[in-house]
């Protein structure tokens, strides 16, 4: 079990508040994804979630039951953190045994579990090391193996990639989500990376200056984003927004489109441009137009290698049907 | 440091400094070395020519070389046992956040920026004066007659006068190394199930490991050689007569040079044989 609640949760740290009054459901057996920029108050909302700061006023629900006032250890929740903070000076087994130690857990036992999480998590070879002597993946393993054998309501993760390489963070990416599916334990992951949140979440949490913006599945977010803040943190790259007569046209106050949603055409587009920086990745091109009469500059991709370079000219037709419209506050319009 | 021109350069530039550290080094061992051997008493006679060992075993067979040593021993122990211990609980301390911080901590490192022989006549006669020192009017003021601090318990005065002096040094070393705990690796624990004493002892304790072993290792080179502490408080007597104290008895109280020497060679014997012990002891710890 591992249902969390949050109700009317605020954080202040001094005078400044950096969670308003905040409601929230992660149900159990969910991989939720809090994303949001930096400073957005997702690493606080996690940490208020385990209990490591105060809440200022509001409830937590664990499984039902109140734990606003319960320490972080009977809280049930297992963190993994973004430095890992393995014990330096314990050996990777006893790094996995320290929680089990500390509930005293009987030894047979927790040899069990360790073999069971080492196994799991590829560290067998590695338990009489120390963490100086492991790589980033490897602590990484640790510290979600130390996290998984206190059989936990939920998981906590806070940023636990960003350390890590580009290629090891994709695997360890598809390691984290195999976890959750074999486990279905309820998982809670702060990341700044959307494409983190994209791939991994069942429900992602948008959240802008302690406000949760949006709460949907990735697709939802992608489809439908609620207001002008949401369209342009989901996707990579970022949607165009317009303002100004464009958007006039449309009877809005801004209007979105996706890179992936702007079509190229020999001639005539709806917009016409010079084409900039052109990125091309072999299985995709992204391009930075210039010069539309659009206030804006456009990114466009396309599938596949084009051959269009710097200064060349190029003709758009953004898809009519995939035009997202927001109002003068930001907000959709259906 | 890649080429042959720049590391002989190297070599240059860092001779001065080696030569002079040599120097300053080798000439007094070498003169403690050659009066060691002389029967040298400066004012009845001089040089009064080679004695091969004798002073070696004058020194040695006296009554005063072993609790000399003991007592040399029992400073640097105590010492390093108080200034440990109470320098950890107080750079936890410190460490908490506080209004005044700045202040309180240049406070507390103040004791180290007072002159030994000062510090002691301080001690000697504001506290532990049994007349009129602070620590006499306490006992009064319970109905308890005063302790006669330097003649009844001068071995614990001495290890108090000097761990007063010593502590701020430990308390900044430790203090320093607080800081530098990652505190997500406290919150670990804390998510882990660990109560603030098991953090302290599974968490901080193991990260200052090697900010204890400066200090002991530091204090103790030092501590081994007090003199103005004992010279100013007791004289060495009542049992506080350090193996320094000694040595300075017999070179400069009875005017035996060679006699002093050869405690000269002793003392560095014995500060070799407690070093050799620390490093097998506390000196695995730097090399993590």
């Amino acid at each position: 079990m591992g249902q969390i609640t949050l109700q009317q949760v605020t954080k202040n740290f001094g005078d400044v508040q950096v969670i308003p009054p905040l409601d929230l459901t992660i149900e159990d057996g969910e991989f939720t994804v809090f994303v949001g920029p930096s400073g957005c108050g997702k690493s606080t909302l996690l940490r208020l979630i385990a209990g490591l700061e105060d809440i200022t006023s509001g409830t937590i629900l664990i499984d039902g039951a109140d734990a606003t006032a319960i320490s972080p250890a009977k809280r049930g929740l297992a963190m993994v953190f973004q430095s890992y903070a393995l014990y330096p000076h314990m050996s990777v087994r006893k790094n996995i045994a320290f929680p089990m130690r500390m509930a005293g857990v009987d030894k047979a036992e927790q040899d069990r579990r360790i073999e069971q999480a080492a196994t799991a998590l590829n560290l067998t070879d590695y338990l009489d090391r120390r963490p100086g002597q492991l790589s980033g993946g490897q602590r990484q393993r640790v510290a979600i193996g130390r996290a998984i054998v206190r059989e936990p309501a939920a998981f906590l993760f806070d940023e636990p990639l960003s350390n890590l390489d580009a290629a090891l963070r994709v695997g360890m990416r598809l390691e984290i989500s195999e976890l959750h599916k074999r486990l279905e334990t309820t998982m809670v992951y702060v990341t700044h990376d959307q494409v983190e949140a994209m791939t991994m979440a069942d429900k992602i949490v948008v959240l802008r200056a302690g406000n949760i913006e949006q709460v949907g599945s990735p697709l939802d977010l992608y489809r439908t984003p609620r207001n002008v803040f949401v369209a342009g943190f989901i996707g990579s790259p970022k949607m165009n927004l317009i303002e100004g007569p464009e958007a006039a046209r449309h009877d809005a106050h801004t209007i979105g489109v996706r890179p992936e949603h702007i079509d190229v055409v020999e001639t005539d587009g709806q917009w016409q441009g010079r084409v900039g920086v052109a990125e091309h990745l072999g299985s995709d091109t992204f391009f930075h137009v210039h010069d539309t009469g659009l206030a804006e500059m456009l990114t466009v991709r396309v599938a596949g290698e084009v051959n269009l370079r710097h200064g060349d000219t190029i003709h758009l037709n953004p898809r009519a049907d995939q035009i997202h419209r927001f109002d003068d506050k930001g907000l959709r319009i259906q | 440091m890649a080429t042959k021109a720049s590391r002989s350069a190297a070599r240059l530039m860092m001779a001065p400094a080696v030569i002079l550290l040599l120097g300053w080094m080798l000439v007094p061992l070498c003169m403690t070395l050659y009066f060691s051997f002389k029967k040298y008493l400066p004012l009845r006679g001089g040089d009064l020519g080679w004695v091969g060992f004798d002073n070696y075993v004058r020194f040695f067979s006296s009554s005063a070389f072993w609790p000399s040593v003991i007592a040399t021993l029992v400073i640097v122990g105590g010492v390093l046992a108080i200034t440990v211990v109470f320098g950890i609980l107080l750079a936890i301390l410190l460490d908490q956040p506080m209004w005044g911080q700045g202040i309180v901590r240049i406070l507390v490192i103040a004791p180290f920026f007072v002159m030994p022989t000062v510090s002691a006549l301080v001690w000697k006669n504001m506290f532990m004066d049994p007349v009129n020192g602070l620590f006499a009017h306490l006992w009064k003021f319970f109905g308890a007659a005063p302790i006669e601090w330097l003649s009844q318990a001068s071995m614990t005065s001495i290890v108090i006068i000097v761990a007063w002096q010593w502590l701020p040094f430990a308390t900044l070393i430790l203090l320093t190394a607080i800081q530098s705990l990652d505190s997500e690796q406290l919150e670990a624990a804390e998510m882990d199930g660990a109560p603030p004493l098991s953090r302290f002892g599974y968490i901080t304790l193991p990260h200052l490991n090697r900010a204890i072993t400066v200090v002991v290792l530091i204090q103790t080179i030092f501590l081994l050689s007090i003199f103005a502490e004992i010279f100013v408080t007791t004289q060495g007597s009542f049992g506080t007569k350090t193996l320094t104290y000694l040595i300075y008895q017999r070179v400069l109280e009875s005017q035996n040079v060679g006699l002093g020497s050869a405690g000269g060679i002793f003392a560095v014997i014995l500060a070799n044989i407690v070093a050799i012990f620390l490093m097998r002891i506390v000196g695995k710890n730097l090399d993590a």
